[in-house]
């Protein structure tokens, strides 16, 4: 009887599968519609009428501005977070780590909809500020996203090199500018990563918050809505061109950081 | 029946999966186990659009009518509809029923091949299904108002089916295509201690500065551009020479109807001052957001308006509804048969006319309008059961002392005047979910049909709602850009200067 074995490549055959399937085909699918007109024919014009009209530019540019403060926020506080509970030894440090996660366990709708009641018994009417309640929900829902990176890369740091820097008489702010924080780089990456894009496209979190301003998501959304597949496809590929972009530079700056440490060492 | 986006998306994916399975099988005609001839007959409908039985037993509805029916909904309509055709007619037939969530939702699926045999969208989307040709029209046989078991024919009330008969797609009517299901009007929930009956009576309240972040509008792009119609055309739809016109009616539709550049240029300013002035576009949560009171006022169809006054009445909170003075949109839900669907099928097409009848039997529309809360279309023809319902619902008790009495003749036998259809009522409920339910005539004389956009003017309107939705890059002054490139400058010059942080030191060593 012959034995059934396995090579290594055959073993991503499900994943290839999987991934031909709904990633590779729905892309195909989406080019094609986002370069033809209603009839099937090859076009620009979708392309040329996104650029050419400042509601979609400033869709964009609103929806960048939502990500990028989104992100920042969440960088800001999530980072000491990280930091104390992978570097301080505290023995519940695991324990407070699952306290950040935990709210990721419940329902997002449930939880928006109580933050919803909060704001409102702290604004008074949610529609006064609607730009500042859709960074407090997004950063509230997308936090543990980017603790979670930051955590993981912050507990394999090296002990020694801290030390090391300290012995060779560097100053607590020294240590962390020059060892840890650029040590921490692929953290960050991840976590930036792993905001951004929903940050970007996530419609429903400012429908819920009522802003009712479009981000890309909701763009996108409304375009599909009135079955002009077209111009939606369109959008989808643009933004995924602009996500392209982003994660190219993210990791550009963090292969350059690690040049740079290798040129330090 | 409208719902939010939230759980269209949700249906959407329900749905498609669905979709998925149903294209495996073939469908239609199958030969059961009984060997009989069994019909599949495939039902597309809004969510929680049915009565779905299970009742209580506190929940058993006594009426007064002429035979003292007794209304209990015990099983699900489907299953009672399977065991009723059964019975009537002989033949086996499975109803395979799923829901959706928008029509747009629904239209996406129909685009996706031949799903459903039945299906329930509002009258804008069935007339955009009419214009496409991809209809199966009604059967004579249907029409036929001797047939016992025609309760839609039978029981339509006229009013209803005057407006099926009139409007008109391809010089086709819609009757010859669609049957009514639930209908209604769009108007303002609003809080009486608050705004004035008088203000709600207006669409310039939905973009009334003085309501600053109070009100919320509907987040489609039919009823919002309807109401800001509304606020556009105000002063002259309330003209006295307009008011009293004998063709006011159609004089309102012709306006409220327009979608040249120029009204959709207007409309896209008025939905802008909406936008900055509104607490929020809304799909689902205005309802919600109405019984809480964190709103106070609320754009919203007659049907929900029922709901949310009835959900604020537990708390002991009293709302009102309005139908503002210069129009107001009558809508319709409709079943329409799908050409694709049907295949020429007589057997199935039979069936799916006897699920709108079965639908339209006055018992049934009872239960239906007791679960929904909406308002059918079917006033009950020979039977006096929807007349005792709305009594039921409505009418004041015997010692009740501030009543009004309420003529409900309109809908029920086309003389508003007739004292066999007179609710009497409490005195609130001239402007509560009486009102909202089964609307005066003053209200029906100025209730538009919203026409379906065809594909240009589709574009364009879309094409404005994004403009007032989207942040206009455009609208920046040159003051916004320099403050956005200082800014820039400051954020880059403090990167460089970290990034490059330790060549700066060296400078400074060697130096």
């Amino acid at each position: 009887m012959k034995i059934l074995r396995f090579s290594r490549k055959q073993l991503c055959i499900p994943y290839a599968l999987f991934l031909i399937c709904f990633v590779v085909l729905p892309l195909a699918v989406i080019v094609y519609y986002a370069f033809t007109d209603g009839s099937g024919k090859f076009t620009w014009a979708n392309l040329l009428s996104f650029f050419t009209n400042g509601n979609t530019i400033g869709t964009l540019c609103y929806s960048l501005l939502v990500a990028v403060v989104v992100t920042a926020v969440c960088l800001v506080i999530a980072y000491p977070v990280a930091y104390v509970l992978a570097r301080s030894g505290l023995r519940k440090g695991p324990v407070l780590l699952m306290m950040f996660i935990m709210p990721m366990w419940i329902n997002f709708t449930l939880r928006l909809t109580a933050l919803k009641e909060i704001l409102t018994i702290i604004e008074g009417n949610l529609s006064h500020h609607p730009f500042l309640n859709t960074v407090i929900a997004m950063t509230y829902d997308y936090l543990p996203f980017m603790i979670l990176p930051l955590y993981t890369t912050l507990l394999q740091l090296d002990e020694s090199l801290l030390e090391a820097a300290g012995d060779l008489g560097a100053g607590p702010s020294a240590v962390f500018f020059r060892i840890t924080l650029p040590l921490s780089m692929p953290g960050i990456v991840s976590g930036i990563t792993m905001t951004f894009l929903p940050a970007m496209t996530n419609y429903v979190i400012l429908d819920m918050i009522y802003n009712s301003t479009y981000i890309m998501g909701s763009l996108i959304g409304s375009y599909f809505n009135i079955y002009d597949w077209n111009n939606g496809s369109m959008i989808s590929l643009i933004l995924f061109a602009v996500i392209c972009i982003i994660s190219f530079i993210t990791d550009r700056g963090d292969q350059n950081d690690a040049e740079n440490r290798g040129a330090a060492l | 029946m409208r719902v939010g986006k939230r759980i269209k998306f949700l249906a959407g994916a329900v749905l498609l999966t669905a979709g998925m399975t149903a294209l495996l099988p073939g469908s239609g005609t199958s030969v059961s186990a009984a060997g009989g001839e069994k019909v599949t007959l495939r039902i597309a409908n809004w969510e929680e659009y049915i009565d779905e039985g299970g009742w209580s037993e506190e929940e058993v509805i006594e009426l007064e009518d002429r035979n003292g029916t007794v209304i209990f909904g015990e099983n699900s309509m489907i299953d009672d509809f399977e065991a009723w055709y059964r019975d009537t007619y002989g033949v086996e037939v499975e109803v395979e029923y799923s829901t959706f969530g928008s029509n747009e939702d629904l239209y996406n699926q129909l685009t996706l091949g031949n799903e459903f045999d039945l299906v329930c969208p509002s009258e804008y989307m069935f007339m955009k299904l009419i214009a496409e040709d991809s209809l199966q029209p009604l059967s004579d046989a249907f029409f036929d108002e001797e047939t016992e078991e025609n309760y839609y024919i039978r029981g339509v009330s006229d009013y209803i089916r005057n407006i099926f008969d009139t409007n008109t797609i391809n010089n086709e009517p819609w009757s010859r295509y669609a049957a009514g299901y639930m209908w209604g009007t769009t108007g303002i929930v609003y809080n009486p201690e608050e705004i004035s009956r008088e203000e709600a009576s207006h669409w310039a309240l939905l973009a009334d500065p003085k309501y600053k972040g109070q009100v919320t509008i509907k987040d489609n792009v039919r009823d919002s551009y309807f109401a800001a119609l509304g606020i556009l055309n105000e002063e002259e739809l309330l003209k006295p020479e307009v008011m009293e016109a004998p063709d006011r009616l159609e004089r309102i539709t012709e306006r409220m109807n327009r979608t040249d550049e120029e009204t959709v240029a207007a409309a896209e300013a008025i939905l802008k001052q909406m936008k900055e002035n509104a607490y929020s576009f809304e799909s689902d949560s205005g309802k919600a957001d109405m019984v809480t009171g964190k709103v106070l006022a609320n754009y919203q169809w007659s049907g929900d308006a029922v709901y949310t006054l009835d959900q604020a009445e537990i708390d002991d909170y009293y709302l009102s509804y309005a139908v503002p003075e210069e129009c107001t949109n009558v809508w319709f839900d409709g079943w329409v048969m799908l050409k694709d669907g049907i295949g020429g099928s007589e057997s199935k097409q039979h069936a799916a006319e006897a699920f709108i009848n079965f639908m339209s039997r006055p018992d049934n529309v009872v239960r239906n309008m007791y679960y929904i809360g909406y308002t059918s279309v079917i006033s009950g023809g020979g039977s006096d059961i929807i007349y005792a319902y709305a009594d039921w619902c409505y009418g004041a008790e015997e010692d009740a002392e501030d009543t009004i009495e309420y003529p409900v003749g309109f809908f029920f036998s086309g003389d508003n005047s007739d004292e066999e259809y007179i609710i009497t009522a409490e005195a609130d409920q001239s402007e509560r979910q009486l009102f909202a339910q089964y609307p005066p005539q003053d209200v029906l004389e100025r209730a538009v049909v919203m026409q379906y956009f065809d594909q240009e003017n589709n574009q364009r309107i879309n094409q404005m709602w994004v403009n007032v939705r989207c942040f206009d890059i455009t609208s920046l002054t040159w003051q916004d850009w320099a403050k956005i490139a200082a800014a820039a400058v400051i954020v880059l010059t403090a990167a460089v200067l970290f990034l490059k942080r330790d060549k700066i030191r060296n400078i400074r060593y060697s130096a």
